[in-house]
């Protein structure tokens, strides 16, 4: 009698046969394409771009057709690739007021110069399931209009006008922005390491602990200034050629909170801010982003950190879901010698604990 | 599309040159963790990252490689990075330990002694061996600073408070070189003493933790215990039912669901090397069967 203890090689190569077998699904029916991945599930590929932080729609949808859908699979699938790629250098930042704006809205003002523009957003859709998608479904073409100004200026940027809000903090623009890719991370970490972090931040985590912060644990009372999606440019300064080089174009969704103010004997009150950015049409982890870049700001601000969203260490060693799942599913891994050695160690001791229990009572008091 | 194209032993140069200065560093420092900036690899966190990248930097052409997992040369995740590295460098692999040069595993150290110009790296969960005490690694490099480790002390302590024994079967702390108190990975602690003195270069990785650190050769590696508590290995007292061996970390292996139990070495390069030299115990054949259907 035979029992497999240790997978051999044949075994891995018959599972990933059988897995590309899967994944392939009825032959019958027509192949996924990176075109329909791309265009029809743009979201999970926007997702897909955020997480792996690499902002290419291929790729992404290579990777999502490649995991059979699983989102982290992707995700882990796009970073490694990305772990491999030599770094020129950096872009200059974009710069979002002069976005080409597809989505624009805040939740502050009733109206703001250049108006509230929906664009194309789940919000306010009745969640009823839709048969007619199931059938070859040809949707309306969109309404139309004169375009929209090609300016549009930030919320935040209206209310800092007035001194309402803290301004964005001043850095130097010569100053290396930290990468946490590139140098091992060590804490505190500064706003940009933390902001880093985040935007790579599996959704789901962020999701939870903005939620969290709403709900008492560390609250920070915001309000949507403003969240807008669209087009940036992205520049590059060439120093050999000593030129602005135009590299393309991004789309990116941005979200400003504006939240509780502080202020002291000698400062006026003012607003504070929560930052959150993704690539794509991001809305729910730029939001959730936003949220919890303010909660990571107690310390600076001089709050009680008393919550888990405050805490810096917590949230930026859990945020990462490549780093969580690999952990998390390396249970599924032998361990078998460690299981031995316990093994060994628990009837050592369950032998002791019985020779004790079966000792006459005044021998067991004396050994007391 | 932007079709990928990898170098040598996958990662680029200046990773490797990264990841080899850290390497450096942890000799120079032996117990010290070395924060480095470890990369995505293409297999998961958790499933030995942190070797695998230490191996890549290390890695030359000429080099030989031998991958263990629980000691052994045939579990899936041995052959899979052996694999990776095949393929990734081309480089030659073994089975044998004595004809490696880069040896890299998670859970064991071999049991034929490791030489000179051999390097053992090896693959870590959690470098910390503070960790489960104090969760904060602002706390923990505070308390590695300064030499801090009467709460380590206080929790060998309590086990022996508690249960009459220290309580750790495996990842049982050591102190190196005199100084940093260190985590051995989870190796068994039947493991620990062959830290000790040890000819070879020990280099270990954790890449989720992204920590390097070293114990260069040559270095004094002990084991925490009390003078009336003495560090004690642990082996199930049994000879290998397959080489006769009553020397190395033995295997428990579930033979039937009433009670069968086989004692096999975890060390698969040993059992083999001892069984070609004539050396038998009491079963003709382990109990290792793939069980995929073969199509052919």
């Amino acid at each position: 009698m035979y029992v497999a203890v240790k997978g051999g090689e044949r075994a891995i190569e018959n599972a990933h046969r059988l897995l590309a077998h899967e994944r392939r699904g009825d032959r019958g029916v027509a192949e996924l394409t990176l075109d329909q991945i791309s265009g029809q599930l743009s979201l999970a590929v926007d997702r897909v771009m955020t997480e792996g932080s690499l902002y290419d729609r291929e790729l992404a949808a290579l990777a999502i057709k490649q995991a059979r859908g699983d989102m982290i699979e992707a995700i882990f699938l796009v970073r490694a690739f990305r772990a491999t790629l030599p770094r020129l250098g950096a872009t200059a930042p974009v710069d979002t007021s002069e976005m080409r704006v597809r989505r624009r809205i805040s939740s502050t003002f009733k109206d703001i110069p250049g108006g509230q523009i929906l664009g194309p957003t789940f919000d306010y859709t009745h969640r009823l399931l839709d048969p007619q998608l199931g059938e070859g479904h040809v949707p309306e073409l969109p309404a139309t209009s004169e375009a929209l100004p090609t300016a549009m200026p930030r919320v935040t940027d209206i209310l800092g006008r007035d001194g309402l809000i803290e301004p964005s903090p001043a850095t130097d623009p010569d100053a290396v922005v930290g990468d946490l890719t590139r140098e091992p991370l060590g804490f505190p970490a500064d706003r940009d390491l933390r902001l880093q972090n985040l935007a790579r931040a599996d959704e789901g985590f962020l999701l939870a602990l903005g939620y969290s912060s709403q709900r008492g644990y560390g609250r920070t009372h915001p309000f949507a200034g403003e969240i807008r999606f669209g087009e940036v440019e992205v520049e590059f300064f060439a120093e050999d050629a000593d030129f602005v080089v135009p590299l393309g174009a991004i789309a990116l969704t941005e979200c400003q909170m504006v939240n509780q103010f502080k202020g002291s004997a000698t400062e006026a009150p003012c607003f504070t801010r929560g930052y959150g950015v993704a690539f794509g049409q991001s809305e729910r982890k730029a939001m959730s982003m936003a949220l919890v870049d303010r909660s990571l700001r107690a310390r600076e601000l001089g709050e009680e950190t008393t919550a888990p969203a405050q805490d810096e260490e917590f949230v930026m060693s859990h945020s990462d879901n490549v780093q969580a799942t690999g952990f998390v599913e390396h249970l599924k891994l032998p361990h078998y010698v460690d299981f031995q050695s316990e093994l060994g160690l628990l009837r050592k001791m369950r032998k002791e604990f019985r020779e004790a229990a079966d000792a006459p009572p005044a021998q067991r008091e004396a050994a007391e | 599309m932007n079709t990928p194209a990898y170098n040598f032993a996958y990662l680029d140069e200046q990773t490797k040159r990264m990841i080899r200065r850290a390497i450096l560093k942890a000799i120079a420092i032996p117990g010290y963790q070395v924060p480095f900036a470890s990369r995505e690899m293409p297999m998961p966190y958790g499933w030995g990252t942190g070797g695998v990248q230490v191996t890549a930097a290390i890695l030359g052409p000429s080099d030989v490689l031998k991958v263990i997992d629980q000691g052994s040369d045939d579990t899936t995740n041995a052959i899979s990075i052996r694999k990776f590295f095949e393929k990734t460098a081309g480089i030659a692999t073994t089975t044998v330990t004595v004809d490696a040069s880069v040896i890299q595993t998670r859970h064991r150290i071999p049991e034929a002694p490791l030489r000179e110009g051999q390097v053992l790296v090896y693959q870590v969960p959690i470098p910390e061996p503070l960790r489960f005490l104090e969760p904060r690694e602002t706390e923990t490099r505070r308390m590695h600073a300064l030499a801090e480790y009467g709460l380590m002390h206080v929790k060998l302590y309590e086990d022996i408070a508690r249960f009459g024994q220290i309580a750790t079967a495996y990842a049982y702390p050591v102190r190196v070189n005199a100084r940093y108190v260190m985590d051995p990975s989870p190796t068994p602690k039947f493991d620990n003493p062959k830290m000790d003195h040890c000819p070879a270069l020990q280099l270990f990785g954790a890449g989720r933790e992204k920590r390097i650190y070293a114990i260069p050769p040559f270095t004094s590696v002990v084991s925490l215990d009390f003078e009336d508590h003495p560090f004690a290995r642990y082996r199930f007292d049994a000879p290998c039912a397959l080489c006769g061996a009553e020397d190395s970390y033995l295997d428990e292996i579930v033979t039937d669901d009433h009670g069968g139990r086989m004692f096999v070495c975890s060390d698969t390069g040993y059992c083999e090397s001892r069984q070609r030299l004539g050396h038998r115990g009491t079963e003709p054949a382990a109990p290792h069967r793939e069980s995929a259907n073969d199509p052919a």
